[in-house]
């Protein structure tokens, strides 16, 4: 697949972003380019998107940065790891698709990914 | 009304040391909790995940963590407030006037907000009709299980709390447990004994299930729920019991007056004093350029704002500095021999 990333050149570093979509409750779209590395809960946190808390701050110990994953994306990621399914029964409205958003970390192949904000975090 | 040299709010590991810390240069102090145990963060969130990045300490849990800090503090007379959360501060004259939920009044110069994200409140059912039937038939803890005796009781989860009080209430109780997914996060053997009362029909249980909505005229009467493939069925209910965790909230702190930004409260790096003469924060709620989440950075905080508190708190003495290997002073209050 072609990969729209877009690499920015820092003196010798190569940094290379994938634009993530973020769509809130309301509908709201905001695509950003977030850093390769990063999680998507960072990415979101930021840029100021509404919507993500992420109290613990990446622990995978407070599902607070709870998202649903477009369906076409859903299977393209990563699986979760031990831990995380235990921690979205705690979400709020958790979906066959739900995530959290600490545990995508943001790679080149992951360009275009979108993701939906719940209502509400807990 | 309780006079003290300083209240803590929060009784996590930054809440814990800044309490050593103030005792250690001779000043008292009383610490709130909203949770019903020691800990904070460390032992609600992680008791048992490993931390790599204590100083000086290479790998302990939360549980460890909050044991050793209590061990610190052994020979203080520390008083603890647990399950109180404080709703009010205002100040009067020089003092702080802070007021809990259980009727606790504290008068001091010094309040050190130590309060993590927040007060850790239950996470409660997404249905916004269930607001109108909580603490009668809806609830998410257990006070008195005799209110429960005979009943038809629903309950939602799928860790502990909820297999343990299926497993209680499958005894004298209708019972249906219904979880969002057929995996369970409780104990193995908790598990089992859920699925051998299953067998005995003395648990319904419906798994990938989630509430839809609530039926009842002041009280519960029965309650709608959903699977994944869209399919509802309605469960008759007296009671339904909601067990998801919980969750962080600012809470009363938002209305006092302080700096709040994104959940955190603006300090200086002097004395990590918020906005409002006598009132500090320390530790993950405190924010400041160049802030980091981290205990250790709680510790530093806790030292400086507890020396601090000793102008408050002693206005006409001068406040030394001492190390605790040399001063005799320090020795005499953690009650070891000078040499």
């Amino acid at each position: 697949m072609f990969s729209h990333t877009c690499p920015i050149f820092l003196h010798n570093y190569i940094i290379s972003m994938a634009k993530i979509t973020y769509i809130t409750h309301n509908n709201e779209k905001h695509t950003i380019e977030v850093q390769s590395g990063l999680s998507v809960m960072e990415g979101a946190v930021q840029n100021d998107i509404p919507g993500i808390d992420a109290d613990c701050g990446g622990g995978m110990a407070c599902a607070t940065c709870h998202v649903y994953v477009n369906d076409d994306w859903f299977d393209k990621l990563p699986k979760k790891e031990n831990g995380e399914e235990d921690m979205l029964d705690m979400a709020f409205e958790p979906k066959k698709n739900s995530r959290l958003s600490c545990q995508i970390i943001v790679t080149d192949e992951l360009d275009g990914l979108t993701v939906g904000i719940p209502l509400k975090q807990g | 009304m309780i006079k003290t040299d300083a209240l803590i709010i929060g009784a996590g590991p930054t809440g814990l040391f800044t309490a050593h810390q103030l005792k250690l240069i001779g000043l008292d102090c009383h610490i709130v909790d909203n949770l019903d145990k020691i800990g904070g963060q460390c032992i609600e969130l992680y008791p048992d995940k490993p931390i790599y990045d204590i100083p000086a300490v290479p790998e302990c849990t939360g549980e460890e963590l909050t044991n050793n800090l209590l061990n610190q503090l052994k020979p203080f007379k520390i008083e603890f407030h647990l399950n109180e959360r404080v709703d009010d501060v205002k100040k009067e004259n020089e003092n702080w006037i802070v007021k809990t939920n259980n009727n606790s009044i504290f008068s001091t110069p010094n309040v050190i907000i130590a309060g993590g994200v927040g007060s850790f409140e239950p996470r409660k059912f997404p249905v916004k009709e269930c607001e109108k039937f909580e603490n009668k038939s809806i609830f998410y803890s257990v006070k008195d299980k005799n209110l429960f005796n005979g009943k038809n009781i629903s309950i939602f989860g799928g860790g502990d709390s909820a297999l343990d009080w299926a497993v209680e209430f499958a005894r004298n109780s209708k019972v249906n447990l219904i979880h969002r997914r057929d995996d369970f996060r409780g104990a193995q053997a908790t598990v089992d004994k859920v699925y051998s009362l299953v067998k005995d029909g003395k648990i319904d249980l419906y798994t990938k299930y989630q509430m839809v909505s609530v039926k009842g005229n002041g009280k519960l009467d029965s309650i709608d729920i959903k699977n994944d493939d869209g399919e509802v069925k309605n469960i008759k209910s007296d009671f339904a019991l909601g067990f998801f965790g919980l969750i962080m909230q600012l809470g009363p702190i938002a209305n006092w007056g302080l700096n709040i930004n994104k959940k955190t409260i603006d300090v200086d790096t002097e004395k990590f004093e918020t906005n409002q003469k006598g009132i500090y924060a320390v530790g993950d709620i405190c924010n400041y350029p160049g802030k980091l989440k981290l205990i250790l950075s709680g510790f530093h905080e806790g030292a400086l704002a507890a020396r601090a508190c000793f102008k408050l708190a002693r206005p006409n003495e001068k406040y030394r500095f001492e190390f605790t290997t040399s001063s005799k002073t320090i020795k005499d209050r953690l009650g070891v021999k000078s040499d």
